[in-house]
């Protein structure tokens, strides 16, 4: 009996800084609505810091004082993070934000090992719970009782700042909806900014009181952000009550878990986000989301199909990239290969995002379903290349079509981390299952046939694909479907009262997306020759969503551009630097604040301004901007 | 011989939100051509009755049927495809798109071809889709985006995609709420045009009491979630519960608006 | 659509850069990938080896006259990105061979990419059995001892022990759980009588350690085998220190004794833990003498286990190129099919068999002195001592 209650405290002191940091995440999301994919970054940061101080200045003050001076100093930098940055963008396309912040991510993960060395920290044990206790013959460590009794303390405090300041009650107000804060003449610039700064304090908090208990290194963040987002979305965004409950049943879950299933741990928290998000789709605590703008932005400039000019310039770009076998040697082939794969990732994210308003957070899932269909196929089945390359992709058909119906259900943030957790349960399944797909070593040999096994070959049958896929799904959404698609997007209200069925337009939506993923993907694993789980991972999610965002979220073919240049660039620096996660993270920042439409949103805007002629400042620039408020 | 059924019939209709009635027992009845105001004061269950009516609600009890059939419980979407058109308080329209493809999405939706993936929808029932927008009054706006748009134009566009799929009954919530007042009476002499020429039954809410004796054929009022009076508009303005129910709120209006004015 | 002209663009600024870098043509260049970006605790001093002995090779007249140059990668921790590298490497770069990799999935990768492109591949880190067994093929050699070795060097003292009910707590991925199974299979061959009475699979990077240590204590084993590393070794540590788990039991450890795993733990250290490690302090070989000593010279730092790695591969593929005479795939298998050479760690041999090097590992007890953790007692174990027979082996290995 005794296991069991220290199992459960155990359980308690895991969730206290899954709950620091989820709170900050949930009161930032409640009220500006930033994605902060940072979150993670500024908990590492706070751990760095706090590692530092906490070397320097002794005893027992000058320990809680360390962590304490970490919270705030990461605090100070969130704040200038907020002014220089985020504020520039809060009337960009929604997740655009998320982009920004993903661009920090990169950015701080290279910056720590320049400043504190590749080595793993271990930093001093806290003064005065360095022990444990003895508790009928079992150990409780005393921090973990610290920890068990800090996180209702500050729970206790957040509540009381919401409940009994006006500051709380403006924040409470803006989580519900924002514009209403706005007409009430309250300085939202302000309020936003201090909401950033509180809940970057938490996360910093929370990251500098892992140092008596962890290691402190450069992949904290990636360890601890996608976590944290699964328990606030359990919990329901913008409820810190739900980011504490939810906080307490992953760990006891995960705690109780591992004594029963000692592989739960990996796939625990998504089997948990998946089930509560299917029963309750606002979380636990949540509130379904005010009816706000569906769309990802809203564009002042219709869509339009191309003209028989633009057509005829797509044509030719599409010859000329055609020649390239002419005088570009096999590495450049290859990597022209690997960009026509991504733009068929891309576009089929794209369809989803920018078209149906869905932004799916685990669209890899479909991708590597595809690769691992062809991988099965011609290595256990030994089909051969065209018949795998048309069934493959079925695979990520099949997964999209049965995780797609839970999934739109959903909308919003819920449907994106809904589709991340659907992907991440693929990815473990992809990891541990070892007998069937060779777990983390993967599935190799899946080489081309002979006859696309040059890399010129390969590369014509790359962009060939490419080239279809793009112009099949453009023309979709210049197709009665896509004018559906859209219409579900713009308002579900309208489209329901005019007869479409919305959850069916959106199903099938996601399934083609998700089956061209699958050829994506496919095409992947004969460019590799393997398969890993890696390419179902978050990581891979990531790059569709920034590449779909950096190319334009409002564009028709800013995914195109968005996977060439992304990619492009990912390989060159990766290749020409270790800091390659430095560079490319500047380079997305600085596109964010530069290109607030994103590439291709940009240049479309330049063309509309050359094309009217009209003065700069003039309505027309204006208005995009307006409409986004 | 039965008498034929009318083309909207409701039937005791009743809804609550925790404990409070927000509409009881209402009932009432609209022939094909005939134009009907539903009226009340604020929270009076205008629109709770409404949003019944073509199945965005469900109701407690009581049943809603169209030319006989049941369509109590039904989603907006299959009330639709029996012939109901509706427009929204608060405008809801696709705003990333033009006016021409708001009514594009309502025509193939009619035309059931939803899941066309291949089709050209720039072109689809273009000729139908430019009549429409020609009989409300936004012909020359085909190609402008719909997030551009006056209230005004937005209500008419409401009114041509509501007419896309050649309904029977048009459910119009405040369909002149926000507009000039001149717009008002555009748009509420187009309706009763349309609803003539096309034997399509008309049920409104409104607040503009103008618009409402103006072009109401007949008239209903809720308060409290009750149907207190029925008749022509000279009935209903000579009723004495409605003048009392109106005046008090008239003077709450004014009153709100004054201190809304000297803030 | 512009698409198409940037990426044009990007193809051309892409061989550019290739050109530029193939203009000495008499250099001999190696191609080396390894995960610097995203392991760089262990790739720093990897990377500090392998040019400490670019750096001799060529002060000693290079190979056969001709100067060696490494062309280094990153591959960001993805298999994919690691073949792209390799596939610069080789078409662009013109490398002679193929070298690095620290993880066993990109080191499979790079395999098969290079058996598929028949190029010459000298594995330098990963561990994975499969890399020269059941994935083995004729281009890909090893220099790391692999998992089975490891393994067997540590049964070899765990057998002894008198503990008879065990349990494991190893990463849940493939390297922990081969590593458990290979430990397993040739514990209980050895040992009869012993129990397995708990398993714990955290995920890899993410242990939440205080529930894993409950569970483990409530099994009660007597003594426990651990696999996890890095990050998750140091939470573990902690967390098995606070609760007292360690006591009394005996604990077995893969790689805790190297300086990468070992150094982070500070006083926090374990004494008295089974563990395969490199004990650079307490080495007193004139091989090691001197690579310390050069090591130090140059960096005034002290190696890890990495250092050693990155030298000895590149000393390695010196040794192939040198007697190949030539860089043709085909010649460099040959020459690399049974080459002894001298090590840091003594005389090794890369086995015709299954094309594992014979390099060691120091077996060893930790111990805490003076705030740091450190190697007591270590053994140096020859890889030789440590592989199945050869009939085995031909049996694990698909036929070339």
């Amino acid at each position: 009996m005794a296991f069991y209650v220290v199992q459960f405290l155990t359980g308690l002191a895991s969730a206290a800084s899954l709950f620091l940091v989820a709170s900050g995440l949930s009161i930032i999301f409640g009220v500006t609505r930033i994605v902060n994919f940072a979150h993670g970054a500024f908990y590492m940061i706070g751990a760095y810091i706090a590692f530092t101080l906490t070397e320097r200045l002794s005893g027992a003050v000058g320990f809680w004082g360390a962590i304490v001076l970490a919270a705030l100093a990461v605090a100070l930098i969130g704040v200038l993070v907020e002014m220089v940055l985020l504020r520039r963008i809060y009337h960009a396309p929604e997740l655009f934000q998320l982009l920004a912040t993903f661009g920090l991510t990169l950015m701080v993960e290279d910056l720590v090992v320049l400043i504190w060395g590749p080595d793993d920290l271990v930093g001093r044990r806290a003064p005065g719970f360095r022990g444990a206790i003895d508790f009928f013959g079992q150990n409780i460590p005393s921090y973990d009782l610290f920890l068990i009794v800090l996180s209702p303390v500050v729970l206790g405090i957040l509540w009381l700042l919401f409940q009994r300041t006006r500051w709380g009650v403006l924040v409470r107000a803006a989580t519900q909806d924002r514009d209403m804060v706005a007409a009430l003449g309250v300085n939202q610039k302000w309020l936003f900014t201090s909401v950033f700064a509180v809940g970057v304090f938490l996360a910093a908090l929370g990251g500098a009181l892992q140092i008596p208990r962890d290691a402190v290194h450069h992949a904290m963040d990636l360890r601890i952000i996608v976590e944290v987002f699964v328990v606030v979305v359990i919990g329901g965004l913008g409820s810190i009550v739900g980011a504490f409950v939810a906080a307490v049943l992953v760990s006891e879950l995960n705690a109780f878990g591992i004594l029963i299933f000692p592989k739960i741990s990996i796939i625990l928290v998504f089997l948990v986000m998946a089930v509560v998000l299917i029963v309750r789709p606002w979380g636990l605590f949540g509130k379904p989301e005010a009816a706000a703008r569906k769309t990802p932005g809203l564009t002042v400039n219709p869509w339009r199909p191309l003209t028989s000019n633009e057509r005829l310039a797509a044509l030719a770009a599409l010859v000329v990239a055609a020649t390239l076998p002419l005088f570009a040697g096999n590495y450049a082939l290859t990597v022209g290969s690997e960009i026509a794969i991504f733009v068929i990732f891309a576009v089929s994210l794209h369809f989803l995002m920018s078209v149906g308003g869905l932004a799916s957070f685990g669209h890899a899932a479909y991708f590597g379903l595809g690769a691992y269909g062809i991988a099965f196929l011609a290595k256990m089945a030994g089909l051969p290349m065209i018949v795998c390359l048309l069934l493959g992709p079925l695979l990520g058909c099949m997964g999209a079509a049965v995780f797609g119906f839970f999934a739109v259900q959903l909308s919003g943030v819920y449907f994106a981390m809904l589709t991340l957790a659907f992907a991440q349960i693929v990815w473990s399944i992809a990891f541990q299952w070892v007998s069937v797909t060779g777990g983390d070593n993967g599935i190799l040999g899946v080489w081309p046939e002979k006859w696309a096994a040059s890399p010129s070959n390969f590369y014509w049958l790359a962009l060939g694909v490419a080239a279809l896929v793009t112009i099949a799904l453009r023309a979709m959404v210049f197709s009665p479907f896509g004018y559906a698609l859209r219409a579900t997007r713009d308002s579900l209200l309208r489209s329901e009262a005019v007869g479409i069925n919305a959850k069916r337009i959106q199903w099938t939506a996601f399934v083609i997306a998700g089956t061209t993923a699958g050829i994506g993907g496919a095409l992947f694993a004969y460019l590799k020759g393997s398969v890993f789980p890696d390419n179902l991972g978050i990581s891979l999610s990531v790059d569709a969503l920034v590449m779909v965002l950096l190319g334009g979220v409002e564009t028709v073919s800013g995914a195109v551009i968005g996977a060439i240049v992304y990619k492009a660039l990912n390989i060159w620096l990766v290749s020409q630097t270790d800091l390659s996660k430095l560079v490319l993270g500047g380079f997305i920042v600085l596109i964010v604040v530069v290109f607030p439409k994103g590439i291709v949103g940009m240049l479309e805007m330049l063309a509309q301004r050359r094309r009217k002629a009209s003065p700069p400042g003039s309505p027309l620039i204006a208005k995009p901007i307006e409409s986004a408020e | 011989m039965s008498v034929a059924p009318p083309l909207l019939a409701v039937e005791g209709l009743t809804k609550s939100y925790g404990g409070i009635h927000a509409v009881r027992g209402v009932s009432f009845s609209l022939r094909s051509g005939e134009i009907l105001a539903l009226i009340g004061p604020n929270g009076a269950g205008k629109s709770t009755c409404f949003d019944m009516l073509n199945g965005q609600n469900k109701p407690d009890s009581g049943h809603v049927r169209l030319l006989g059939e049941e369509i109590t419980g039904k989603k907006p979407r299959e009330v639709w495809r029996m012939g109901v058109g509706r427009t929204f308080q608060i405008t809801a329209t696709f705003a990333t798109m033009t006016v021409r493809e708001n009514v594009q999405v309502a025509l193939i939706s009619h035309g059931k071809q939803l899941f066309n993936l291949f089709g050209s929808a720039p072109n689809f029932d273009r000729g139908e889709a430019g009549r429409l927008l020609e009989l409300v009054g936004m012909g020359g706006y085909a190609d402008r985006p719909c997030g551009e748009l006056a209230y005004g134009d937005l209500k008419r566009l409401e009114l041509a995609v509501a007419l896309a799929n050649q309904p029977r009954l048009l459910l119009m919530d405040e369909p002149t709420a926000g507009m000039a007042p001149r717009e008002r009476v555009d748009l509420m002499r187009l309706t009763a045009q349309i609803a003539r020429e096309k034997s399509i039954g008309v049920l409104f809410t409104e607040h503009d009491m103008d618009v409402v004796f103006e072009h109401a054929d007949r008239i209903i009022v809720l308060n409290r979630g009750t149907l207190i009076a029925e008749g022509s508009p000279a009935e209903v303005r000579s009723n004495p519960q409605v003048q009392a129910v109106y005046l008090g709120e008239g003077l709450l209006y004014d009153a709100e608006h004054r201190e809304g004015a000297s803030a | 659509m512009r698409a198409r002209n940037y990426f044009v663009g990007a193809a051309f600024a892409l061989l550019a850069g290739g050109m530029a870098h193939s203009a000495m043509a008499q250099d001999i260049k190696i191609g080396e990938i390894n995960s610097y970006s995203l392991l760089p605790a262990f790739t720093e001093p990897y990377r500090k080896g392998w040019q400490l002995a670019v750096e001799e090779i060529n002060a000693a007249g290079g190979i056969n006259g001709k100067k060696l140059v490494v062309v280094s990668k990153d591959d960001g921790g993805k298999p994919a990105d690691a073949q792209t590298a390799a596939n610069e490497l080789v078409s662009s770069e013109g490398v002679a061979m193929l070298t690095g990799t620290f993880l066993s999935n990109i080191g499979l990768a790079v395999s098969d990419f290079a058996n598929q492109k028949k190029v010459f591949f000298l594995a330098a880190e990963p561990l994975t059995d499969a890399v020269t067994w059941s994935k083995g093929n004729k281009y890909t050699f090893r220099l790391r001892p692999s998992n089975y070795m490891q393994a067997a060097m540590l049964v070899e003292a765990a057998a002894k022990l008198p503990a008879k009910r065990w349990a494991t707590i190893a990463p849940n991925y493939e390297y922990g759980q081969s590593a458990v199974a290979v430990f397993k299979k040739l514990m209980s061959e050895k040992r009869p009588d012993i129990q397995w009475v708990d398993e714990q699979w955290p995920p890899q990077g993410k242990i939440d350690a205080g529930p894993v240590v409950q569970a483990v204590a409530a099994a009660n084993p007597e003594a426990i085998l651990n696999v996890t590393f890095g990050a998750d070794l140091v939470k573990l540590v902690r967390e098995g220190n606070t609760r007292g788990l360690f006591k009394g039991r005996e604990v077995v450890s893969f790689l805790t004794g190297e300086p990468e795993y070992l150094d982070p733990l500070k006083e926090e250290t374990p004494e008295g833990w089974i563990v395969t490690g490199y004990p650079w302090y307490s080495i007193k070989t004139p091989e090691h003498d001197a690579f310390l000593k050069a090591y130090q010279a140059k960096y005034s730092d002290y190696p890890r286990l990495g250092s050693i790695v990155g030298y000895q591969t590149i000393k390695a593929a010196a040794a192939i190129l040198a007697k190949a005479g030539a860089t043709d795939p085909e010649k460099l298998i040959a020459a690399a099919e049974g080459l002894s050479m001298p090590s840091p760690f003594g005389e090794i041999t890369f086995r015709k068999i299954d094309h594992q090097s014979t390099l060691g590992a120091y077996v060893g007890k930790t111990a805490l002195k003076d705030g740091k953790g450190v190697m007591v007692d270590s053994v140096y174990k020859k890889g030789a001592d440590y592989l199945p027979s050869d009939a085995e082996v031909e049996k694990l290995r698909p036929k070339d």
